[in-house]
């Protein structure tokens, strides 16, 4: 009978142990995740009422709700996720599948890294330079918005070029030869097979959009404002400055606001997300390879 | 015998590397043809010059022509309608992530057919004939990619048939296969081959024996025999290399 050495037993308390660390890794980086909501819940409890995210701020931001933050930044996620993913995808599309492999595409795909190394702020100012000032969008939400849509495009141009590569080449070569055309063959089997990574893309740039406070501070984004945006011309609030504008500069906001409002941000951002991650289980349980 | 496909000076070279170098060889109609020959010594590249499918590697440069019917196939700008007219079997099974239905009525589809009925009997047509329908029939909206290899294979043949071509190109269609289900499909490929020009690349000698009117034998990039099949195997052989590789000597 073949009996396990004494080396071997040894093999498997190893395989325990490091199986115990990685869970134990993996724990204790949700535990912040859960930390931070557990906490902006705890101190930010007594301001959480269905008032405050209906209503306006009153007396100088100091009472009230934070109800136009949200729609601002409603706005501002919607209409920046709207113009950087079909913008976004599409480069991705000819960077994958109709650029020849040669020195621009090399230039292309280095600038897109930069792209996504430059600072929020020089984004802003970008986006004050073109948008508000150039093309005379004036300080509105079209401005902020693209402004947000700039800095999110390499994030959802990397994540798309990294799902068209996971869809293998042979389903590719299977329709070119039965005659499809290459547009036909993205329609019908590179796009419907890179929609879930494609929506990680999303996922995160609606994140970053929701969160960003300096990109939207020159280019639509008002400290306070008495009305809601009517168009798209007009200013907005945002729940992030807003978040900044009653931490720092305003006096006399109650302890809880902030913490109540940062929760807010997150449950939102959480709420987008999961509807993202909700479509990419379904696109990816519909085709599975 | 009138010729279907005349290949003239075909040279084939991926970057620096040459893999088909001057290659002459005239397909006649309604025949099958087999191609003989080890590893890397061009017989796929070979193939893929015939629907062009080079024609998405920007690293292969193509040289020499090819006439499909007399026409050169790289006159058309667009090369869909010659790869409808030139089917496409690769040695890898693909079964396209989609349900087996849809698999096998892509072509047709993609051709801009939309009638349910015209569809479904070129579906069952298709299974029929690469003897995948008894299995599959049950589960046609199934996702294809569940299948096993060899039904993938049988599936990807019958794709390749959806389109009704008039030259079938097999590139070692029978790795993946059973030799029960090989020889049921062997069968449907004579039956084939009275309305189509059958182009067969293999590794089973015996196959191109038994399925072959003539023989090629590659190596290095050339045809260095080429022959009936009642002649090649009978032992009139020209060349010692392809005497040695049928025999089992080398390769």
């Amino acid at each position: 009978m073949f009996k396990p050495s004494m080396h071997l037993l040894n093999k498997e308390i190893r395989e325990k142990n490091f199986k115990n660390l990685l869970s134990m890794v993996t724990f204790f980086l949700f535990l912040p995740a859960l930390g931070i909501i557990f906490w902006l819940f705890v101190k930010g409890y007594p301001a959480l009422t269905w008032d405050f995210i209906t209503q306006d701020p009153i007396k100088g931001m100091t009472a009230g709700g934070i109800f136009p933050t949200i729609v601002g930044t409603f706005w501002l996620v919607i209409i920046s996720v709207l113009v950087s993913c079909p913008l976004g995808v599409l480069a991705a599309l000819y960077i994958s599948e109709y650029a020849k492999d040669g020195k621009m595409i090399r230039i292309i795909r280095l600038a897109i890294l930069n792209l996504a190394g430059v600072p929020s702020i020089v984004h802003a100012l970008f986006g004050l330079g073109a948008f508000v000032l150039f093309m005379k969008m004036g300080t509105s939400i079209l401005a902020a918005s693209f402004t947000l849509a700039v800095m999110n495009l390499p994030v959802i141009i990397t994540s798309t070029l990294e799902s068209l590569k996971a869809v293998p080449h042979s389903y590719r070569e299977a329709s070119w030869n039965v005659g499809a055309s290459k547009l036909q063959t993205i329609r019908h089997i590179v796009l419907p097979n890179s929609l879930p990574g494609i929506l990680t893309g999303v996922v995160f740039a609606v994140g970053r959009s929701a969160g960003e406070t300096a990109a939207i501070l020159f280019t639509g984004v008002a400290f306070y404002l008495p009305f809601l945006p009517q168009t798209v011309f007009d200013q907005c609030m945002a729940l992030s400055m807003h978040l900044f504008t009653i931490s720092t500069q305003v006096v006399g906001v109650p302890d809880a606001y902030p913490y109540a409002t940062a929760l807010i941000l997150i449950l939102l951002i959480l709420a987008v997300n999961s509807l993202a991650v909700g479509l990419r289980t379904y696109f990816r349980t519909k085709r599975k390879w | 015998m009138k010729k279907k496909i005349e290949i003239k000076n075909l040279k084939v070279s991926y970057g620096p590397k040459t893999v088909i170098k001057n290659l002459n060889l005239d397909i006649y109609q309604n025949e099958v043809i087999a191609i003989i020959g080890p590893a890397n010594s061009g017989k796929s590249s070979l193939l893929r010059c015939l629907n062009r499918m080079t024609d998405f590697n920007n690293e292969i440069k193509v040289e020499g022509q090819i006439l499909l019917d007399g026409l050169s196939i790289h006159e058309d700008e667009d090369s869909t309608f010659l790869r409808r007219r030139i089917g496409m079997v690769s040695p890898l099974p693909v079964g396209l992530p989609m349900t087996i239905k849809e698999n096998v009525t892509y072509a047709p589809r993609m051709a801009g057919c939309n009638n349910e009925a015209e569809l479904d009997s070129i579906m069952e047509d298709c299974l029929k004939k690469a003897a995948l329908w008894d299995e599959v029939k049950d589960r046609l909206d199934g996702l294809a990619t569940k299948l096993s290899g060899g039904q993938q294979q049988r599936l990807t043949i019958a794709r390749a048939l959806s389109h009704h071509p008039e030259v079938l190109c097999l590139d070692e269609f029978s790795i993946a296969i059973d030799p029960v289900t090989t020889m049921k499909i062997e069968a449907v490929l004579q039956e084939l081959k009275k309305d189509m020009t059958i182009v067969m690349v293999t590794n089973v000698i015996n196959q191109a024996k038994r399925l072959g009117d003539r023989t090629a034998m590659m190596l290095h990039g050339e045809i260095i025999d080429l022959n009936d099949n009642d002649k090649i195997f009978a032992g009139q052989i020209n060349d010692q290399r392809t005497k040695d590789y049928i025999e089992g000597v080398f390769g």
